[in-house]
């Protein structure tokens, strides 16, 4: 009994904590509370992952009602690997918000801050849990609306039209996926994820299914941030204070990107998927575009925060190209990347918060001199982004690796070596980064930023090393996980 | 014990970074330390030389990134071969790199020498890899931990060369050749070096030369055209950077390379049944020529001097692909002779440039007179390019004349030697002429070459060139049996 507890544990914690915090309405305690929250979760979180690894699934049945007419939360291997990284990303972000506050907040929304981040925590990691459809939009919703918050929160002006900027399209994002659901619930009457697997293979045919699928999808798209979808992406990224670009680089598209795995392959299936439309081919091409057209965003984009959301932008285009490939090895691909993206980015943004903590601003001038002054901030974005740009020694290799490997699986030789261009142009990105930093004189005279900030910068560009070279955990869960996804499906 | 001292050649280029490193406050303790670092590597490459053949190969495995992949080290005779001229060269690079960064007033010493220890590290694990998938992890990052020292001047130049230099390197091994490794791996299932090769009968001869060329154009580092850019873009970095990673270190690993893959990869009598072999083998004729042709033409010493080095890359390219035990042999033979020969040239520009200040061929006449050491030393290895006695290119040269013939390629063997006459034409005549012709300014000019590092470090690289010549059987006997 304990163990199925844990299934909801974590989601229950940051959500009840988070009023709290406005009770205590104190900055040192509330800071405190959610670092203690976070490492609980974290602690949870891995727990789950190893029972999960061992058993099987964790059921929980919210209320004592059994699924189909309750909720249930079902954590399998794909959940309880998304909640990990979910909880490690932002547990490594938190210190970050404490020293960051005083220049990116103003300092009325100290505690709010906290109780936000931690509804948004709470909210991603309930998306991750739940095995019940209507329940995941709620969270999604939730998610959404303490991520515009959060952006708002941001002190320059443009945060606010940023954050309205998404809110408009999350809402319409949201619009559709509730519609789909709404189909789904009409053809089906139901709302449980393994019981809509079942009742959806009779509707094979049925054009309400097809529309639903059509709309779920389109709804998850727009959330990932995939290509066309992505342009609130950029500015939500850039005037976010850094730690809330950096949580959401690293959880909110991934998020997104489980319930596309979800939807296809849980509750759809590939026949499905497959049967009715080209929707493989379709986001093939679409990631292939995002590839391409994030990067060379990125390459012109002279703010490094809005640079490495349109990276973002790419990166997903090379998740989605995992995605769309249905195959074992396509799947294993993208789930390592998920894992090892989480890793980059998140490294990437709080190098980013740290240069903005010291000279207040991040455009490609400002960085200028700043590899001498800065060395370990700036030598974590480079490594960061040689891992993006798959180079070997770094993680980002091993992502790539497997990508081009199952690409060239099913002999598509063009797809592969657009693959290997795309990340070329990653390169170029990254060598203006180098050259800004270290082949000009510094414009700013600043030290190197606080232990606080440096701790989690090295730990994180530690691990970006670290997982190119043992992957027993990242590459062995993402296998595990597509195998069970490929030969039982869920 | 080979275990041990294997590791001691990874370890130590990374202990003396550190060591630098820690030691940047004082300049002659950490100049003091590299050359430590230097020395003691050159004694662990000599003993495991010593220890070569008695005891049985060992492996040590870093990881297991890719399930049924590893990053493994091990030691063969052509790995052997490369760690003894990199192990011998770096300390006497180090010795030159103290007298030429203070003579010249260089910046940033502390990071110069630190990146150059890294680079160093990095070239080693390529000699020692025990598979495809490690050698192409550390191809990578020699390319990118040569980047600050290719950029080390800050400048626009130095920018630009490094852009031109990343982009080559960079490009060509993404585009080219990991798809090629990957492409083996799907091919043959693994990516072992392995007797007789790991393609035998995978695929048609047509598909493995496809492969073949991916690997070729993809091993930027050998420079076959129009591959090649990134090498006179490189003479942008401190003199002894072109010295001992761009005559040494680096481009022999892109030739490294290709030796490996042709006779681990594809195995010697897969590579004689695939076509496209022989057409690549024509290219880099073509190379060979074209690149003595433009070296010909250029005035800057050290873009001639790199326009040589890709000529000579060349010549090892084509052996390797003429996949006969000879060529092979010649071709293995040419790393340690050229190394030699070439590190001279480039010691030889750099003293030129700092105790002189000049840097343009055509500045050159007379200067025999006041730097007589550096221009014999010159004239030396100007011969070893060539390949004439008394010097080591002498017998690699005539073991890929031996190949070409043995293979009946009549074209290639009047290209090779075509090519060591135009050698005589673009590096014979600068001592030539610095020591015959008195008419441009004379020694008054110029001090005369003081007993500084640098001119010890060029009399110890031409003795080489010459003991080589003398010397040439425990070379030889490495490389005669590669295959096995």
């Amino acid at each position: 009994m304990t163990i199925n507890n844990l299934a909801i544990l974590h989601v229950i914690l940051p959500l009840l904590a988070a009023p709290i915090l406005l009770l205590v309405n104190r900055e040192r305690v509330a800071f405190w509370i959610t670092m203690a929250v976070s490492v609980a979760v974290l602690i949870f979180v891995s727990l789950l992952l190893i029972e999960v690894r061992a058993n099987g699934p964790i059921y929980y049945f919210l209320g004592g009602w059994n699924p189909p007419l309750g909720i249930e939360y079902r954590i399998d291997l794909l959940s309880a690997f998304m909640l990990l990284i979910v909880a490690t990303v932002a547990t490594v972000t938190l210190p970050y918000a404490a020293v960051n506050q005083t220049t990116e907040l103003e300092s009325d929304a100290y505690v709010k801050f906290y109780v936000v981040w931690l509804i948004s925590f709470g909210a991603l990691l309930g998306l991750a849990s739940s095995g019940d459809i209507f329940n995941i939009f709620v969270f999604l919703e939730i998610s959404a609306l303490s991520s515009y918050i959060l952006i708002a929160m941001g002190r320059d002006k443009r945060a606010l039209l940023a954050s309205f900027q998404y809110l408009v399209v999350g809402t319409i994002g949201a619009t559709f996926f509730l519609i789909g659901i709404g189909l789904l619930y009409a053809q089906t009457g139901t709302l449980n994820l393994l019981d809509l697997s079942n009742r959806v293979e009779e509707l094979k045919d049925s054009p309400t299914a097809i529309t639903a699928f059509c709309f779920l999808a389109a709804g998850i798209l727009l959330k990932l941030a995939a290509f066309p979808l992505h342009g609130w992406i950029p500015n939500a990224y850039a005037y976010a204070p850094s730690s809330v670009s950096a949580l959401f680089a690293g959880t909110a598209t991934k998020i997104a990107l489980y319930l596309l795995i979800r939807i296809i392959h849980t509750v759809f299936g590939i026949e499905f998927a497959l049967g009715i439309l080209p929707f493989d081919e379709l986001i093939i091409l679409l990631g292939l575009c995002g590839v391409f057209a994030g990067s060379i965003k990125a390459i012109f984009e002279d703010n490094l925060k809005r640079m490495f959301a349109y990276s973002s932008v790419a990166q997903v285009g090379y998740l989605m190209i995992g995605v769309g490939l249905l195959s074992a090895s396509g799947l294993t691909a993208t789930l390592v990347h998920v894992f090892n993206h989480a890793l980059m980015k998140s490294a990437v943004f709080l190098a980013l918060g740290a240069v903005i903590y010291r000279t207040g601003l991040v455009s490609i001038k400002d960085i200028a001199g700043l590899g001498t002054r800065m060395p370990l901030t700036m030598a974590t974005i480079v490594i960061a982004g040689f891992s993006l740009i798959g180079l070997p020694a770094t993680s980002g290799f091993i992502s790539k690796w497997y990508l081009v490997t199952s690409v060239l699986e099913q002999d598509r030789w063009i797809l592969a070596a657009l693959i290997l261009a795309g990340s070329l142009l990653a390169a170029i990105y990254v060598f203006r980064i180098i050259e800004a930093a270290w082949f000009n004189p510094p414009r700013h005279e600043v030290r190197e930023a606080p232990l606080p900030l440096l701790v989690p910068l090295c730990l994180l560009a530690f691990a970006n090393i670290y997982f190119g070279f043992d992957t027993r955990f990242s590459v062995g869960v993402s296998t595990a996980i597509s195998q069970l996804v490929f030969l039982e499906p869920l | 014990m080979t275990v041990s001292l294997i590791s001691l050649l990874l370890v130590i280029p990374l202990i003396t970074m550190a060591l630098v490193l820690l030691l940047g406050k004082w300049a002659n303790i950490r100049d003091g330390a590299s050359l430590a670092g230097g020395l003691a590597m050159a004694a662990v490459g000599a003993l495991l030389y010593a220890e070569f053949g008695h005891s049985p190969p060992n492996r040590i495995v870093l990881g297991s990134p890719i399930p049924g992949l590893e990053l493994a080290f091990g030691l063969d005779a052509l790995g052997m071969l490369f760690v003894l001229v990199a192990s011998t060269l770096w300390p006497i690079t180090t010795l030159y790199a103290i007298g030429y960064m203070r003579g010249h007033n260089e910046p940033r010493h502390t990071s110069f020498f630190a990146w150059f220890a890294f680079s160093i590290t990095c070239t080693m694990a390529i000699a020692l890899s025990a598979n495809l998938l490690t050698l192409f992890v550390f191809y990578e990052l020699l390319t990118l931990s040569t980047y600050p020292l290719v950029t080390h001047g800050r400048n626009d130049a130095a920018k630009q060369g490094g852009r031109i230099y990343l982009k080559v390197l960079l490009g060509s091994s993404v585009i080219f050749l990991l798809p090629a490794v990957i492409w083996t791996y799907t091919l043959a299932g693994t990516l072992e070096f392995v007797e007789g090769g790991i393609l035998t009968d995978q695929a048609s001869p047509a598909v493995l030369g496809v492969l073949l060329a991916l690997f070729v154009f993809g091993v930027g580092k050998a420079a076959i055209m129009p591959i090649h850019k990134w090498l006179p873009a490189a003479m942008v970095a401190p003199t002894p950077v072109s010295a001992l990673l761009h005559a040494v270190a680096v481009v022999k690993a892109g030739v490294f390379t290709i030796l490996k893959v042709a006779v681990f990869i594809f195995g010697l009598d897969t590579l004689t049944e695939t076509p496209a072999a022989t057409w690549l083998c024509y290219l880099a004729a073509a190379t060979i020529l074209v690149a003595s042709v433009i070296a010909l033409r250029e005035d800057n010493l050290k873009r001639r001097l790199a326009y040589s080095t890709i000529s000579q890359l060349n010549y090892i390219t084509l052996g390797a692909l003429l996949a006969s035990s000879t060529a092979i042999t010649g071709s293995a033979m040419h790393i340690a002779m050229h190394a030699f020969a070439k590190i001279t040239l480039f010691f030889c520009a750099g003293a030129i440039l700092v105790i002189a200040h000049k840097s343009k061929v055509s500045e050159l006449d007379g200067l025999g007179q006041s730097m007589p050491i550096t221009m014999g030393a010159f004239f030396i290895a100007s011969l070893g390019i060539i390949g004439v006695p008394p010097t080591g290119g002498t017998w690699s040269k005539w073991l890929l004349l031996t190949g070409t013939f043995e293979a009946h390629q009549w074209v290639l063997m009047a290209t090779l030697m075509l090519s060591s006459l135009l050698s005589i034409a673009y590096l014979l005549v600068i001592p030539v002429r610095a020591f015959l012709l008195t008419d441009g300014p004379g020694p008054d000019i110029y001090q005369p070459e003081p007993l500084s590092p640098m001119i010890i470090s060029i009399v110890l690289t031409a003795a080489g060139t010459i003991l080589l010549f003398v010397f040439p059987d425990f070379i030889y006997n490495l490389t005669s049996n590669i295959e096995t």
